[in-house]
C-alpha cells in the first residue's frame, strides 16, 4: 500500500515487514490509537516520535504482541501477530533502566538470552550458540566485558550489551525502544552512528522509538512521512536506490565488526584506541 | 549427637535437605523479580488450609497445597487488576490467609497442640507420606528448572524480551507461582508458616551480595540453603529447639557475615 510512486520492481521485490490496518487502541475510557494504518518495508528506518502518552510504546508494544489491539489487523512479515511465531526474525531493545542493577548476570549471559525463545525449548545452548555469542560481543566491541556483571557497566556499555543480545539472531527486524534515554550526548551519537551503518549495510530493517528530535531529523529527514495523532513516523527508505537484484546484503556480525573497526565514520567510545 | 541415628530425626533431615534445594532456589526466581513477599502470603494461606484439613479430617499437609495453589491462582489474577502495585494483592491474599486460618483454629480448639508445629516447624511430626511428597516435589521442581533455566533467567531478567521471544510469559509466571506453593506447602511441616519465607529469601539475599553471575547465584542460594537446613536440624535437635527459628537464624548470622566481609573487601581495596 502506498508505495505507488516505487517502481513496480521495487515495491514487489521488499516484503511488508509490519503492517498495521485501522489499529485502534484505548485504555479504559481514553484512546490512545486510533485507525493507524501503517507498513514498514523491507530495509526501511522508522523513527517514531511523539510526546508523553502519544501511544509510542503502546504501539510498540502490540507489534510484537505483548499487547492487543481494540480493533484492526497487525502483521509481521505478512503473518498476523497472534499467529506469528518467527520471533527470532526480531531483536529487541529494551528502554535502558528495564533491570535492576543488581541483578547478578553477566554481560555473555545476558548477551546469550538472545537466543532463547520458541525454538530453544528443551534444549541445551550448543558450541554454535556459544560462538554466536562470542561473535556478538566482538561487533560490539565489549569482549573484554563479558565477564562482568551487567549492574556494573556504564549506560552505553550497557547499550551495547542490549543490541549485542538483540543482534545474536541476526534478526531481520530490530525494534529500538529509546534507546538513548539517560544516556550522555556523546554515547548517544556513537550509538546512533552504529545503528546508521548497520541500517546502510544490513539487510535489516529498524523501528525505533525516541524522543531524540535532532538525530532522527537528520538521518530520516525534517518531517514526518506520516502522523496519526501525536504520533510522528519519520522513514527512510533504503531500497529505493537500490536494484532489486542485488541479493548479498546480509552480512554476517563479524563482517559487521570488520567494518566497523576499519571505517573511520564510526566512532567507537571506550576502547580499541589503536 | 546419638539424635542424628534417631529415625524421626532422619527423616526431618532428608526432608530438610531436600526442601534446602528447592525452596532458595525457587525464591531465587522470586527475589530476582521482585516478589519475594509471595512466599509468606502462600506460606499464610497454605496454614488455613492445614487447619481445614485438620477441622475435616482430611491429610493436612494436601489440603494446605491446594490452598497454596489456589493462592498462587488468585494472586496472579489480583496482580492483573493492581498492575503496578503487585505487593498490594500480595499483601490482602496473606491476611486472607491468616484471617481463614484463625477462624478455622479456634473452630476446632481440639487439636490446638499441633497448631505449634506448623507454625514453627518441628523435626518430630514428619512422617512418611510428607517425605514421599517432598520428594515427589523435589523431583518436580528440579527436573523443571533443570529443562528450563535458561528460560525462567530470561523472563526474570528481562519479561518483555521473553514475550518478544515467543515465550509464554503468562504460563511461566503461573509455573513459577505453582511451583513455589508446592515447595512452600510441603516445607511448613520442618521450617513452619511463619519462617519458610526465609528459607525462600535470605539465600537469594546473600547471592546478591557475592555472585556475579545467573550461574554463580543459583549455586550460591542451593549451598547457602543446604548449610542452613542442616546446621539448623542439628542444632533444634541436640538442643530440643524450633528448627524453623534455628535454620533462620543461621541464615541470617550468614546474611550479616556476608555484608560485614564485602564491607571489609570494600575498606581494604
Amino acid at each position: 500500500m502506498a508505495n505507488s510512486s516505487l517502481s513496480p520492481n521495487a515495491a514487489s521485490c521488499h516484503q511488508e515487514v509490519i503492517s498495521l490496518e485501522d489499529v485502534s487502541f484505548s485504555y479504559q475510557q481514553q484512546k490512545v490509537i486510533s485507525g493507524l494504518s501503517f507498513a514498514v518495508k523491507e530495509r526501511d528506518f522508522i523513527g517514531l516520535i511523539g510526546t508523553n502518552g502519544a501511544g509510542k510504546t503502546t504501539l510498540l508494544r502490540m507489534i510484537v504482541g505483548l499487547l492487543k489491539p481494540a480493533s484492526g489487523t497487525i502483521r509481521l512479515f505478512g503473518n498476523n501477530v497472534d499467529k506469528f511465531k518467527e520471533w527470532e526474525k526480531i531483536g529487541y531493545v529494551p528502554q535502558k533502566n528495564s533491570f535492576n542493577p543488581l541483578f547478578p548476570a553477566t554481560v555473555r549471559e545476558v548477551v546469550l538470552s538472545g537466543l532463547i525463545g520458541r525454538n530453544k525449548l528443551f534444549k541445551k545452548l550448543t558450541k554454535a550458540d556459544y560462538k554466536k555469542g562470542e561473535d556478538a560481543l566482538l561487533a560490539m566491541g565489549i569482549v573484554d566485558l563479558k565477564d562482568k556483571r551487567i549492574g556494573q557497566l556504564s549506560g552505553g556499555q550497557q547499550q551495547r550489551v542490549f543490541l549485542a543480545r538483540a543482534l545474536i539472531n541476526n534478526p531481520s527486524l530490530l525494534i529500538l525502544d529509546e534507546p538513548t534515554v539517560g544516556i550522555d550526548t556523546e554515547t548517544q551519537e556513537s550509538f546512533f552512528h552504529m545503528i546508521k551503518h548497520m541500517h546502510q549495510h544490513h539487510n535489516m530493517t529498524f523501528l525505533m522509538v525516541s524522543h531524540d528530535l535532532d538525530m532522527i531529523r537528520s538521518y530520516l529527514g525534517e518531517r514526518p512521512a506520516a502522523q496519526n495523532g501525536k504520533l510522528k513516523f519519520h522513514i527512510k527508505h533504503s531500497h529505493e536506490t537500490q536494484d532489486c537484484v542485488e541479493k548479498d546484503l546480509a552480512h554476517s556480525l563479524k563482517g559487521l565488526r570488520e567494518q566497523m573497526e576499519s571505517g573511520k565514520e564510526v566512532v567507537l567510545i571506550g576502547d580499541r584506541n589503536s | 549427637m546419638e539424635i542424628v541415628t534417631l529415625e524421626f530425626f532422619q527423616r526431618a533431615l532428608v526432608g530438610g535437605l531436600l526442601i534446602g534445594v528447592t525452596a532458595p532456589l525457587m525464591g531465587l526466581f522470586l527475589v530476582l523479580r521482585r516478589l519475594s513477599m509471595i512466599g509468606d502470603t502462600l506460606s499464610h494461606v497454605s496454614i488455613a488450609g492445614v487447619a481445614l484439613g485438620f477441622l475435616i479430617g482430611v491429610y493436612p499437609v494436601a489440603v494446605g497445597l491446594i490452598f497454596a495453589i489456589a493462592a498462587s491462582f488468585a494472586i496472579e489474577k489480583l496482580r492483573k487488576a493492581y498492575k503496578t502495585y503487585a505487593e498490594l494483592s500480595i499483601a490482602i491474599i496473606m491476611s486472607g490467609g491468616v484471617a481463614l486460618a484463625s477462624l478455622l483454629f479456634t473452630m476446632g480448639k481440639g487439636f490446638t497442640m499441633n497448631v505449634n508445629s506448623y507454625l514453627f516447624g518441628s523435626i518430630l511430626t514428619l512422617n512418611r507420606t510428607d517425605l514421599y511428597l517432598i520428594g515427589a516435589v523435589t523431583a518436580v521442581v528440579l527436573i523443571v528448572i533443570w529443562l528450563q533455566v535458561k528460560e525462567l533467567f530470561l523472563i526474570t531478567f528481562d519479561e518483555d524480551a521473553a514475550a518478544v521471544s515467543g515465550l509464554p510469559v503468562k504460563f511461566y509466571n503461573v509455573m513459577i507461582s505453582v511451583l513455589t506453593a508446592l515447595v512452600i506447602s510441603v516445607s511448613i511441616k520442618i521450617v513452619g508458616a511463619l519462617l519458610v519465607s526465609a528459607l525462600l529469601t535470605i539465600p537469594a539475599a546473600c547471592s546478591l551480595i557475592v555472585a556475579r553471575s545467573f550461574r554463580q547465584s543459583v549455586i550460591t542460594v542451593v549451598v547457602i540453603g543446604e548449610l542452613a537446613v542442616l546446621i539448623g536440624l542439628l542444632i533444634a535437635g541436640v538442643w530440643n529447639l524450633a528448627p524453623g527459628g534455628t535454620i533462620v537464624m543461621f541464615l541470617i548470622v550468614v546474611l550479616l557475615m556476608l555484608l560485614l566481609i564485602r564491607r571489609g573487601v570494600r575498606a581494604g581495596s
